[in-house]
């Protein structure tokens, strides 16, 4: 898919070299035609029926093994050197051409139709005074096309009008960066009134801009009409390929068209992963292929040899030709027919081979019914079809937290208010009940407006509420009014929430099931249901959250005029903002909060202030002119904010529950059990992280020691590594020479295996920078491998991926990268493998990833079951092809000292050209795709099963090593034994018998059939699939044998088939049988004798397991008991952050806008999108760059930001630019 | 509930295929199966091996090398290339009869018949009868193909180079020496005789050769090889046809005639006899040598002790790791449950 689109990108970007603005003149194609802009057509296909086969094949025959093989193919045309007939090597190419064709072609037409779709897709186009339908790919640029709502926006457009008030209007952008929320756009003020078509007709602006490029987030552009320039910048863009949302229509003029969209110009090239034994197999081949010229070498010299002591004679019978005198030249063209006879070492259906099992393996994957999750109807899905080996090898998982270890859905669960905790069900004896399904939860049927799904267990709260309790009541009207949420209310009572953060979601629910109905509200207003009552609070201000904030407030004025402040935030900082008289009760509730946090809750404190009249307005005068100025805005408006969330009266703090996804922890202890060590890097707070740690078992109360680095200075963290490692190694002395010790044993990797003692290493993002940096990266490794657990939290995506980076360089081993964020996405990328998961985040980690399902749990199938199988397949399939090929091909080579070094070929062409695509082809397949030596159960059962994949012990160079000797011995014996026989065989009727075509074959009789019986012994597997292709090849074999040399065949191509009678006269002989049964038992049995006194002498796990399932297998189903981990329950304080990632609300100059322009426009019933929002998205739109620091809620972002080196910009080019 | 149920269409399929669950035999290399089958296999191949060892040592070989290349050697005197039409006598003894039915073979070896240029230096259609490649033979003949621009039939090194030396046996009964008659029908396989090899429908045959010649090395044009027998020439001369099929190692025989008339069709009887070979091949430029070789058969074909003791090795070996895989499971094996 990405192939094809850089190829037409590119010269997309050739056509455009030029372009340095842009000038696009509306409603003018005569104009605009004179730029010969790209149209809106889109041809994401590579080829069309003329094209096809010159450019696939141009494209096939850059792939190396292909071009080696043309190379043989024109070697094989040059009379003097060509050892075999051309079609030995044209038809298995051929083959493999059109295989490969055939599914390009099929990728290729299945692009066409989708391009056809998209290309015939109606649009709303403005021409000659009218809206004409019109297809996408009509449309122009410099048009000006109307969008109704739901409709994908055909081209990148500047948005001129809308329905909606003010000219704005809403959109998904899930297409182009996986984004489900709405986005809002907002048109010129000057074109928001170009509402009709007239109107539109006569608008003749002008805009020039930048040329086409792929930042989704910036424009820059200029707008000039009726002598105005207008700034426009990407609020005022609709990109290509998203969907307008909420809007009834709009009009726009269509900027960038066709392939020069943002969209298109965006679907760049990805990074080829390849695996490690790709990168081996090609080593290896090329290894062949150094034996290859030196057999061939070796081949020549015996050439020339023979040729200048006796061959020259021979010319009694075969006169040479003149240009062969010299013994030399003609020792030099052997080595070309050498070259070309014995190519089939290098197997040309290998490639092909490898693919298909990738791909049937992919399609296992694909269709496993045990990583398909009902509740969100996702399958696992392989999104790329040739790493599957390597996930049978991985040793390293990268893991996020937020959405991959936990649910990323927040539940209220307690709360203290005013010094009382709620949340906690006790029993008759005052002992805590633990909260499971069955425990009755608390009845919220007197409110008509709860939200069913809540759930809440203490119903000592409610009684609170019912008896009036003001603390309690002033709690959650706090959770109903100081948040973000829009409401929207589909049918009366019905309302639905759209949260920014989960957290503030499970808030404003919690404050809705306990009587705090947030309904509605408008600009300036908050409609509230308090126990039934509509309740109408004006809403003054937002105090905006950010992550140096750490809390929000807002300013209200209730009903009976009074102004409140209700501010929530992180403890530690309401806290420091307290009135004095809260003191006591700041005691009490920070009791309450580590309480919570030590359970793994994420706590929120809750404040309010009462605010005077007077105050307020001087206060709101100051907002008003810090919104206005430019200068220092930000810095200035948090001064105000600063001024006025003093001296606060707490109210008491909520605790919400991050919801670890479904078999999270046995998950991990399962995988620790198969040698994978997980880290997880996480942008979350350190105590949070380290909660989720705990709860997840990678932490527990048993471990030595937990090591937390958090150093301020590249010599602080240096110290606390070099002490830490230290302390593992059990080397207590100090000083200089300790440390070069330390250094040195901590650098032989053999102490690792020593160390028994369970360690975990927790850093943080601050720390972890400096222990990036070159010196120290070999301390961080060392201790990080030692440890057990390894915990980086608050990190930013590009730590992430230079983490897994730093691992993936110095380990060599292989990493997995797991996440389901955007912030995940460049750690994906870098890993050797990124599994996505489809969570709630979005689809942006799942687009980058290789793939993708919707629970972390599943990770346990896919590479403890499917990664192990895929490994076990592909090393069993390699092992015994290249055995296979070796085994067929240096059977010439022994036949060379034979035949005068001559390159006469042992076996009939024909059987050269069928042997690897049609003798040997589909047993070989259907072991590398059903076999399995452990069915899936017990993979799972027993998790070191999965060790043999990550220290590489079923295909490396030694076991390449071993199968090309078994090779090379069998070919040995399969030409020496028939050699031993045939030089005085004679037939039954005494007729002589040792011709070469007899000779041929019964060697190549022997050769299937040994090979048919080692694919049998390789196979561990034997299905009905299995079955049908060995006995089915060994048929094929015999029907073509005889179908070839028969009588038929010889009377229409008297010169193609040679062989004419030779199956018949030759295996209608005893002694041939005789040698074809000697030669089959000697080549096989003694790889079978080895291979049982392996098994006997030095059983792997493996082995084991075979042994016991066999044995269970006998004994029928035993039940399976899957061990229970035992979840810790410790006790740490924590204080965790409100939003996780919260964007800031801010209200400053945009507030004072609406405030002029609402008052006269909103219509009531148009609520729920009321600018406030809207000015929060688009200032949200603004920051992107700072989604990544903010999810990672670093404390002091601009402070740090530097130091890290992974400035916003940076971090914004990792996310957007794919 | 409900909305689960209907939203269940990304659902893999329960199957046994893809959930790679189908029935399967899954063979282990168990000592139960490992060592009887070894000691089975190699009680077989014993078995066997002394069948053919047995067998083969039945079989009466008597082999003459008549290159000539030592002095005392009878064709010595032919060995001289220089000599033409040079007859040398052969005198052998026979002690026991020679269980017939005989066959009369002439070997050669360090001869490359199967050397790659030689090999393929034929033209299949010609020799399968096209007249159009009597006119233009395939390149492949080369340098065997035209003399001046005459096509040479049949074209090529095989077929130049046949061998040509001829064999007459005389059994030395009383002083007088008795022909034993040779039969030379049928010692070409049948394929090459009625499919391979097709004379051109033309007769009479010689008229098909008009305008072509005759290999350089013959001294007789293909239509004249069996002066005796008409219908045994041109292509598909039995003595043609063996010559044909090139054998596939250096040292080789080919069937020259059997013996299966008269007082001989028993055998050849012991006694004294005198084999007269007409010599013209050949072979010492290339340090080559010929041989001529009597034998008769038994089931398995011809003397083959390799075979035989092959299969003896192969057997023994197989028992032998039997008993040392039974040594090692005794000692070693691993528990098969824990």
């Amino acid at each position: 898919m990405t192939g094809y689109m850089e190829t037409t990108q590119e010269s997309a970007r050739d056509k455009l070299v030029g372009e340095k603005e842009r000038h696009v003149k509306a409603n003018a194609r005569d104009y605009n035609d004179k730029f010969s802009y790209a149209d809106n057509h889109i041809k994401t296909s590579k080829y069309n029926v003329l094209t096809f086969l010159p450019i696939n094949l141009f494209e096939q025959f850059q792939r190396v093994a292909n071009a080696y093989f043309l190379v043989l193919l024109i070697l094989q045309l040059i009379p003097e050197i060509s050892s075999l007939s051309w079609f030995t090597t044209i038809v298995p190419l051929v083959l493999v051409l059109v295989i490969t064709a055939v599914k390009d072609a099929t990728d290729d037409y299945f692009r066409h139709k989708s391009d056809q779709q998209v290309n015939n897709r109606q649009s709303q186009v403005l021409i000659g005074g009218s809206l004409q339908n019109e297809k996408w790919m009509n449309v122009r640029v410099g048009d000006i096309i109307k969008l109704e709502n739901n409709q994908f926006v055909a081209a990148d457009i500047l948005l001129l009008c809308s329905s909606e008030p003010y000219g704005l209007c809403y959109i998904e952008t899930a297409e182009l960066d996986g984004e489900t929320n709405l986005k809002v756009r907002q048109a010129l003020t000057v074109t928001s009134d170009l509402e009709d078509i007239t109107k539109l007709m006569d608008f003749d602006g002008e805009v020039i801009c930048e040329p086409p490029n792929n930042k989704l987030d910036t424009f820059i552009g200029t707008l000039y009409w009726r002598d105005n320039k207008h700034p426009l910048d990407n609020e005022k863009m609709l990109l290509r390929g998203c969907v307008l949302r909420n809007t009834e229509w709009c009009f726009g003029m269509v900027i960038f068209a066709g392939l020069q969209t943002k969209l298109m110009q965006n679907c760049g090239r990805t990074q080829f992963k390849r695996t490690s034994i790709d990168k081996l197999m090609n080593t290896l081949v090329l290894w062949i292929f150094a034996f290859l010229i030196c057999m061939g070498v070796i081949l020549a010299i015996g050439n020339t040899i023979l040729e200048s002591w006796s061959g020259r004679n021979f010319q009694v019978f075969l006169p040479l030709d003149e240009f062969q005198n010299s013994a030399v030249f003609s020792g030099f063209l052997t080595f070309w027919s050498y070259i070309i006879i014995l190519n089939t070492v290098v197997p040309i259906s290998l490639y092909v081979s490898v693919e298909v099992l990738r791909l049937g393996h992919s399609y296992f994957i694909n269709w496993d019914w045990k990583m398909y999750y009902s509740q969100t109807d996702t399958a696992a899905e392989a999104r790329t079809t040739t790493l599957n080996e390597e996930l049978g090898q991985v040793e390293f998982i990268f893991s996020d937290k937020t959405g991959t270890l936990t649910q990323n859905i927040m539940v209220f669960r307690k709360c203290s208010i005013n010094g009382q905790t709620y949340g906690d069900v006790y029993d008759e004896f005052e002992r805590k009940v633990e909260i499971t399904e069955k425990t009755a939860c608390v009845d919220f049927s007197f409110n008509a407006l709860c939200d069913r799904s809540f759930k809440f267990y203490d119903g000592s709260l409610v009684e609170a509420i019912k008896l009036e309790d003001p603390a309690a009541q002033e709690f959650f009207r706090l959770l109903a009014l100081c948040h973000t949420v829009m409401p929207e209310e589909k049918s009366e009572g019905h309302l639905v929430y759209q949260a920014q953060s989960p957290d503030e979601g499970a808030l404003v629910t919690a404050a809705r099931n306990f009587g705090f109905v947030f309904r509605a509200r408008t600009p300036e207003t908050i409609t509230l249901c308090e126990m039934g009552r509509a309740v109408t609070y004006q809403l003054l201000a937002i105090l905006d959250f950010n992550n140096v904030r750490k809390r929000m407030s807002v300013i209200v004025r209730n009903s009976q005029g009074q102004i409140k402040l209700y501010s929530k935030g992180a403890d530690t900082i309401i806290f420091d903002r307290l009135d004095p008289s809260s003191e006591e009760l700041m005691y009490t509730t920070s009791e309450h909060l580590s309480e919570f946090a030590g359970e793994g809750l994420r706590t929120l404190a809750l404040a309010y202030k009462d605010l005077d009249e007077d105050y307020l307005d001087v206060w709101m005068k100051k907002l008003l002119f810090a919104s206005t100025v430019i200068e220092n805005r930000e810095d200035q408006l948090a001064v105000l904010y600063e001024e006025i969330e003093q001296d606060l009266k707490l109210l008491g703090a909520t605790a919400i529950e991050d919801k670890l996804q479904e078999g999270v922890p046995e998950t991990i202890a399962c995988l620790n059990l198969a040698d994978i060590k997980i880290w997880v890097l996480t942008g979350d707070k350190l105590e949070t992280a380290m909660n989720i740690g705990y709860s997840c078992n990678m932490l527990r109360d048993d471990m030595n020691e937990v090591f937390v680095i958090s150093g301020h200075t590249l010599l602080e963290v240096q110290q606390q590594l070099r002490s830490a490692n230290e302390h593992i190694l059990g080397l207590s002395r100090v000083g200089s020479a300790g440390d070069e010790k330390a250094n040195m044993l901590a650098d032989d990797s053999v102490f690792e295996e020593t160390i028994i003692a369970e360690y975990a290493l927790i850093i943080n993002g601050h720390s972890l920078a400096y222990a990036m940096e070159p010196q120290l990266e070999h301390v961080l490794l060392d201790l990080a491998c030692l440890c057990k657990t390894v915990i980086c939290c608050r990190v930013t995506p590009m730590q992430k991926a230079q983490v897994v980076e730093l691992v993936k360089r110095h380990k060599r081993a292989i990493t997995l990268a797991i996440g389901d964020g955007a912030n995940d996405v460049s750690m994906i990328k870098t890993a050797h493998i990124g599994v996505g998961i489809s969570g709630q985040e979005g689809m942006q980690a799942v687009l980058a990833s290789d793939y993708s399902f919707a629970q972390f749990r599943y990770l346990r199938r896919l590479l403890l079951v499917h990664g192990r199988w895929s490994y076990f397949r592909m090393c069993n399939f390699l092992c015994y092809f290249f055995y296979k090929n070796f085994a067929f091909t240096l059977v010439h080579f022994w036949y060379g000292f034979f035949c005068g070094f001559s390159a006469q070929t042992v076996y009939d062409q024909w059987f050269i050209t069928l042997f690897n695509i049609v003798y040997t082809s589909l047993p070989v397949l259907a072991m590398g795709l059903f076999d399995q030596d452990v069915n899936d159960q017990n993979s799972l059962r027993y998790p070191s099963l999965y060790k043999p994949g990550q220290q590489n012990l079923l295909f490396n160079k030694r076991q390449f090593f071993l199968c090309t000797l078994q090779g090379m011995g069998t070919s040995c014996l399969l030409f020496f034994v028939p050699y031993g026989a045939f030089s005085v065989l004679v037939k039954e009727d005494g007729s002589h018998f040792s011709d070469q075509q007899a000779f041929a074959v019964t060697i190549a009789t022997s050769l299937v059939i040994v090979t048919s019986v080692q694919i049998g012994l390789d196979t561990h597997y034997w299905t009905a699939i299995n079955h049908f292709f060995i006995w089915g090849s060994l048929t094929v074999y015999f029907a073509v044998l005889f179908a070839m040399q028969s009588d038929g065949m010889f009377g229409v191509f008297s010169s193609i088939f040679p062989f004419i009678g030779a199956a018949r006269n030759c295996l209608s002989e005893k002694s041939v049988w005789l040698v074809i049964l000697l030669t089959t038992v000697v080549c096989v049995v003694p790889s079978l004798a080895v291979s049982f006194l392996r098994v006997d002498l030095f059983p792997t796990l493996t082995d084991k397991v075979r042994h016991l399932q066999r044995f269970r297998n006998k004994q029928g189903p035993q039940e399976q008991n899957l061990r229970r981990v035992r979840r810790t329950s410790s006790r740490r304080s924590a204080y965790a952050f409100s939003h996780q990632q919260g964007y800031g609300e801010l209200i400053t100059s945009g507030k004072n806008m609406k405030e002029s322009t609402v008052s006269s426009a909103c219509s009531p019933g148009r609520t729920p999108h009321s600018p406030t929002w809207i000015e929060n998205m688009l200032k949200r739109k603004n920051e992107v760059s700072c989604i990544s620091d903010e999810r990672t809620g670093a404390p002091e972002r601009s402070s740090r930001a530097e130091r890290f080196n992974s400035t916003p910009t940076g971090l914004n080019l990792s996310l957007t630019n794919r | 509930m409900v909305k689960q149920e209907r939203e269940i269409g990304n659902r893999p399929d329960n199957t046994a295929f893809t959930q790679q669950r189908l029935p399967a035999w899954q063979p282990m290399l168990s000592a139960g199966i490992v060592i009887p089958g070894f000691v089975l296999i190699g009680l077989a191949f014993i078995g066997i091996g002394v069948a053919l060892f047995v067998t083969s040592r039945s079989i009466q070989v008597l082999e003459m090398d008549y290159t000539g290349v030592e002095p005392t050697s009878p064709c010595f005197r032919c060995s001289d290339p220089d000599v033409k039409n040079c007859v040398c006598n052969l005198a052998f003894n026979i002690d026991t009869l020679f269980k017939g039915p005989v066959f009369f073979y002439y070997g050669l070896s360090n001869y490359f018949q199967n050397y790659r240029k030689y090999s393929v230096s034929k033209d299949d259609d010609q020799l399968s009868g096209d007249l159009d490649n009597f006119e233009s033979p395939s390149d492949t003949c080369s340098p065997y193909e035209t003399v001046g621009s005459v096509p040479i039939v049949p074209c090529g090194s095989i077929a130049n180079s046949m061998f040509n030396d001829t064999f007459k046996l005389y059994q030395i009964v009383n002083g007088n020496e008795k022909l034993v008659p040779f039969d030379g029908k049928g010692i070409a396989w049948w394929t090459d005789y009625n499919v391979k090899y097709r004379n051109p429908s033309v007769t009479p045959l010689k008229n098909a050769f008009n305008n072509t010649v005759k290999p350089i090395s013959w001294p007789k044009p293909a239509y004249e090889l069996d002066t005796s027998d008409a219908a045994n020439n041109g292509f598909i001369n039995q003595d043609f046809l063996v010559w044909m099929r090139t054998a596939a190692l250096p040292d080789f025989r080919k069937l020259y005639r059997r013996i299966t008339e008269g007082d001989y069709a028993k055998g050849l009887p012991a006694g004294n006899y005198t084999l007269k070979i007409a010599y013209n091949y050949p072979v010492l430029s290339f340090q080559g040598r010929k041989m001529v070789v009597f034998s008769n058969v038994s089931w398995m074909g011809g003397k083959n002790e390799f075979l035989g003791i092959a299969y003896l090795v192969v057997g023994s070996m197989c028992v032998f790791m039997s008993i040392v895989m039974l040594i090692v499971y005794a000692k070693f094996k691993f528990p098969e449950e824990d």
